[in-house]
C-alpha cells in the first residue's frame, strides 16, 4: 500500500518539503530542488528588486513543485497576516507557513503572535502550516485553532544542531492527530532520519542542503534518510535491551560451557544470566 | 505628487495607476502583489487604481527564502 503524506487536503508523494534560503544560485537549487524529489517548496516574499534576475516561482513552476509561500521576517501577527494575504495573490495559493519570529539573534518563533496570527488566518480560508517551537503544549493549541500542520524546530534556523529535545517531539506526537513537520535545526541525513523515527509526518529543510559543499548530493541523501527514517517508524523498531539477545540458534556445546563460565560476581548487581535458563533475564529494558 | 514606494519617496504624477507603477518596477507582472495603505489590492485592480498623495505602496515579489 502506498504511503501518502496527506496534508491540505492533498496526497503527496515525498515528505520532504525543501527551502529555497541560502542557495548560492538559481542553477545549484534547481539541481538540489531536482535531486531531492521534493513536492513542495518554501519561497519568501519581498519588496521587488528590479535588478534581480531569475524568478524563484517561474523555476518551482517549470519543475512541477508546489509553492509554499512563508511569513518570514515578521515579528508581529499584523505583518505575517498581511504577508499571508500578498502571498496569496501572488502565487495564488491559500497555503501560508506562517513564521513569526521575536528577534533577528535567535530566530525563534514568538509563540503569542504566533498563535494568534495562525487563528485569525485559519478564519480567513488559509491553510496555515504553523513553525513554533518544540512546546507540545503550544503545538496543541495550533492545532486546535485548526492549523493545517505543526512545524515544530529541531534546534534554531540555520543551527545545523539537529533535534535538541527529541522527546517533546514524542510528546508532540503521542498528542496531535494533525501533520507534524520537523522544521529547522536539520545538519546532515541521521537528523532528517531521526525526526521521521520519532513519529513526524514530513521534514522541512533548507540550509542542510542549500549550504551543504555539494547540496544537489546532500538533498539525495535527505530525500533517501526522510524514506528510510519513516519506513523505520512504519515498521516499529525493537524495543532496547540491558543484555545481548542472540541472533542465532543455540550450540548444545555452547549451553554446557556458559553454564559453567558464566557466574555471579560478588559485587556485581547484575543478575546471573544462566545459559541453561535464557528465560531468567526478565529485567525490564532500561530506558535510554 | 509624492508617495511611499517600498519605503522610499518616489515623485509620481497625479494621474498614476498601480499598473504604470509595476512596469516601471519589473518586467513581469507574476508572482506580484500589491499593498496600498496595508491593504491588498487584486491584480484585477491594477489598471484602475489611482493612488493619492503619501499613499504607502508595497510591492512584492516571491524570493528565495525558508
Amino acid at each position: 500500500m502506498a504511503d501518502h503524506f496527506n496534508l491540505g487536503g492533498q496526497a503527496w508523494n515525498s515528505r520532504l518539503i525543501m527551502g529555497t534560503g541560502g542557495a548560492p544560485s538559481l542553477s545549484i537549487l534547481r539541481e538540489a530542488l531536482i535531486a531531492s524529489e521534493t513536492q513542495i517548496t518554501t519561497i519568501a516574499m519581498r519588496r521587488v528588486n528590479p535588478a534581480t534576475s531569475g524568478s524563484i516561482f517561474d523555476l518551482l513552476k517549470e519543475l512541477k513543485i508546489a509553492p509554499l509561500p512563508n511569513t518570514a521576517g515578521c515579528y508581529t501577527a499584523g505583518d505575517a497576516i498581511l504577508t499571508a494575504q500578498l502571498a496569496r495573490e501572488a502565487l495564488g495559493t491559500d497555503w501560508i507557513k506562517l513564521e513569526v519570529i521575536a528577534d533577528d539573534i535567535t530566530l525563534l518563533p514568538d509563540p503569542i503572535e504566533t498563535l494568534t496570527a495562525a487563528s485569525r488566518l485559519v478564519a480567513q480560508g488559509f491553510v496555515v502550516l504553523a513553525y513554533t517551537n518544540d512546546d507540545p503544549i503550544l503545538a496543541r493549541k495550533l492545532e486546535a485553532v485548526g492549523c493545517a500542520a505543526i512545524m515544530p524546530l529541531g534546534s534554531p534556523i540555520g543551527s545545523g544542531l539537529g533535534i535538541r529535545n527529541p522527546h517533546n517531539i514524542e510528546l508532540m506526537r503521542s498528542q496531535l492527530t494533525s501533520p507534524i513537520i520537523l522544521d529547522a535545526g536539520i545538519g546532515t541525513a541521521s537528523d532528517a532520519a531521526q525526526a521521521m523515527e520519532l513519529g513526524c509526518d514530513g521534514v522541512l529543510l533548507a540550509s542542510a542542503v542549500t549550504r551543504a559543499q555539494k547540496p544537489d548530493l546532500m538533498a539525495a541523501a535527505m530525500k533517501f534518510a526522510v524514506r528510510a527514517g519513516r519506513d523505520a517508524y512504519l515498521a516499529g523498531r525493537i524495543p532496547k535491551r540491558w543484555h545481548a539477545l542472540a541472533s542465532s540458534p543455540e550450540r548444545l556445546t555452547t549451553k554446557v560451557q556458559a553454564s559453567n563460565s558464566v557466574s555471579r560476581s560478588p559485587k556485581s548487581d547484575l543478575p546471573t544470566i544462566s545459559a541453561a535458563n535464557p528465560e531468567e533475564d526478565q529485567r525490564e529494558s532500561p530506558q535510554f | 505628487m509624492n508617495i511611499i514606494l517600498n519605503g522610499s519617496n518616489e515623485e509620481v504624477s497625479d494621474d498614476t495607476h498601480l499598473s504604470d507603477i509595476v512596469l516601471k518596477l519589473s518586467n513581469s507582472s507574476t508572482g506580484i502583489a500589491i499593498a496600498v495603505d496595508n491593504e491588498v489590492v487584486p491584480q484585477s485592480l491594477w489598471l484602475s487604481t489611482t493612488l493619492h498623495a503619501g499613499a504607502q505602496v508595497e510591492i512584492l515579489a516571491a524570493v528565495q527564502g525558508g
